[in-house]
């Protein structure tokens, strides 16, 4: 997969976000897809996978497989798992190049990041944050076992 | 008299606003209150006619500006009952008093072995200064536990005190439970045995009358913006004869008499504890919540906030599967809450969005949530401001959200 199949999804959600004009609309939506997350394995949820954000916990894990991340991830508050979900969608199984080039211009057209702003509420930032940053290691790690 | 609710919600700008279509209702107060017409414009005029520094110039406007910064120090003084203006300091907020009073305390009272005696319902802003002054001076911290209501115990807070303790710092009223603690008697204990006592009063002078003098209070601190005044001023009371002894937390201009390169003796009080150009807009801005709520009627708003916390623990006890943290015999219009398993994070978005303003998380108090094993709670502080109306409104979003998440 590429940057342009990653947009492609980046499309899906915009759409399936667009017929919600009410915001409860679309956090019951949200509650919807945190359903769908794959579950992640209680074992991994330790302190070295913990996201710090104030208020609710993100457990991310990533994990390469045939030169692409897969994510897991799991929260303890339903709609952080929800928005969780939306950005596995987004950026897992995809190689860590594409990852890095990736721009989340979905996150500001379905307003999560005017709505469900900075680090201190929700770790949304440090979540994207993260997630570059495991594929920025796997992709250097790449890089060496390359030359 | 009653409070006129609807006549005062006129003079908060704030709360005719809406957002996301609704009309806001601000449960927040805890963490910070808005402000009346009248204090804001009181800095406004201050900036627009009066605006010079303090204690500094000789010009009309410095005397002028000088005089209001100065008249403050004085409705505090009267605010609190303090015995003089010169045991009034002015500083950033309670957080700021407080380090002020474990650093200047410390230099000069504690040694290697000593104790500091503070609570388990604490804001970090009452633990974590005496904590860096304890390890600073190889002191001890010790702790005084709450019971499952929410209230001190004292049995254990006498067997903690002794010769050792050199201090002993206490919140007046808790900002998450909303307990008030018997003050009176926590002071008492300690002078029995000549031990001084801080109150930090951040949640309590906005809701019942304290004196000073009556609690024979060694310190008392609070802050401007929570007490319907602007932000980033805040308030040291100290008895004259402790402050006179301590040394000053922070140099700089206004708080010296002389200074050579040799040696600098410093400014009287209260001048010695304010170090550089003073929020004295702050101050004028103070002053004038101070004589607001004065004129409302401390008592009047506490029986209407009473009533309040009445009508809207009966209403969330009525919400199945909820369980309020902090229920003290005697406590203030402050409730914290959880619903079932329900994440408060996802249900102060949900209230969010229809308008309603709460906080949710921790409340700058760890160690309370590890007491009751929790993470987190909602927290809807109420304000003389709030109606009956609006706690229906966040009963309506409670269902809704069980609703939701249930």
């Amino acid at each position: 997969m590429s940057v342009a199949s990653n947009d492609k999804i980046q499309e899906e959600i915009i759409a399936e976000f667009e017929i919600f004009d009410d915001w409860l609309d679309k956090y019951n939506f949200l509650i919807e897809l945190s359903d769908d997350l794959p579950v992640m394995d209680p074992k991994f949820k330790t302190n070295e996978y913990l996201i710090n954000g104030c208020q609710s916990k993100v457990w991310l894990k990533a994990d390469l497989e045939d030169g692409k991340i897969n994510f897991t991830a799991d929260s303890d508050a339903i709609i952080t798992k929800g928005i969780v979900s939306l950005l596995i969608r987004v950026l897992s199984g995809f190689e860590p190049k594409d990852i890095l080039d990736s721009d989340l211009h979905f996150i500001d057209a379905i307003g999560l990041k005017k709505n469900l702003s900075p680090t201190r509420s929700n770790g949304l930032l440090s979540m994207v944050k993260q997630m570059k940053l495991y594929a920025l290691a796997y992709q250097t790690k790449l890089e060496q076992e390359n030359n | 008299m009653a409070l006129n609710v609807e006549k005062i919600r006129n003079d908060f700008p704030v709360l005719s606003r809406k957002v996301y279509d609704h009309p806001i209702a601000y449960f927040d107060n805890g963490a910070t209150t808005q402000k009346p017409q009248q204090v804001i414009d009181t800095i406004r005029r201050y900036y627009e006619e009066d605006n010079a520094s303090i204690h500094r110039g000789i010009h009309y406007l410095s005397e002028k500006s000088t005089e209001t910064y100065e008249k403050a120090r004085e409705t505090v003084r009267k605010f609190l009952n303090a015995s003089s203006t010169n045991e009034i300091v002015f500083t950033s907020g309670t957080t700021g008093s407080i380090n002020a009073i474990a650093f200047s305390f410390g230099e000069q009272y504690v040694n290697k072995g000593d104790e500091v005696i503070i609570s388990e319902m604490e804001h970090h802003a009452n633990i974590v200064p005496w904590q860096m002054m304890c390890e600073r001076k190889g002191a001890e911290l010790k702790v005084i536990p709450f019971n499952e209501k929410g209230e001190l115990i004292l049995e254990e807070y006498e067997k903690l005190l002794s010769k050792k303790t050199r201090i002993v710092a206490i919140t007046h009223i808790s900002n998450t439970l909303g307990t008030i603690n018997p003050v009176k008697e926590i002071i008492g204990m300690a002078h029995a045995l000549k031990i001084p006592v801080l109150l930090d009063g951040a949640q309590a002078v906005q809701h019942e009358n304290v004196d000073v003098q009556q609690l024979d209070a060694d310190f008392y601190v609070f802050s401007g913006h929570k007490v319907y005044g602007p932000n980033g001023i805040g308030v040291l009371y100290g008895k004259e004869e402790l402050l006179y002894e301590m040394p000053p937390y922070q140099g700089g201009g206004d708080m010296v008499d002389c200074v050579t390169f040799e040696k600098t003796t410093y400014n009287q009080l209260p001048f010695k504890f304010e170090a550089g150009t003073m929020n004295y807009i702050g101050a004028g801005g103070l002053a004038t919540a101070l004589d607001y709520i004065t004129d409302l009627g401390i008592e009047d708003i506490r029986e209407y906030e009473d009533s309040l916390l009445e009508y809207a623990t009966g209403k969330l006890m009525s919400v199945p599967g909820i369980e309020i943290y902090g229920k003290a015999a005697r406590k203030i219009s402050i409730l914290s809450f959880l619903i079932n398993n329900i994440h408060p994070y996802d249900a102060g978005m949900v209230l969010d969005k229809l308008g309603i303003a709460v906080r949710t998380g921790t409340h700058c108090n760890q160690p309370v949530m590890d007491h009751f094993k929790i993470t987190g709670t909602l927290r809807a502080s109420l304000a003389f401001y709030n109606t009956k109306e609006e706690i229906d409104r966040l009963f309506e979003g409670l269902q809704r959200i069980i609703k939701m998440f249930g």
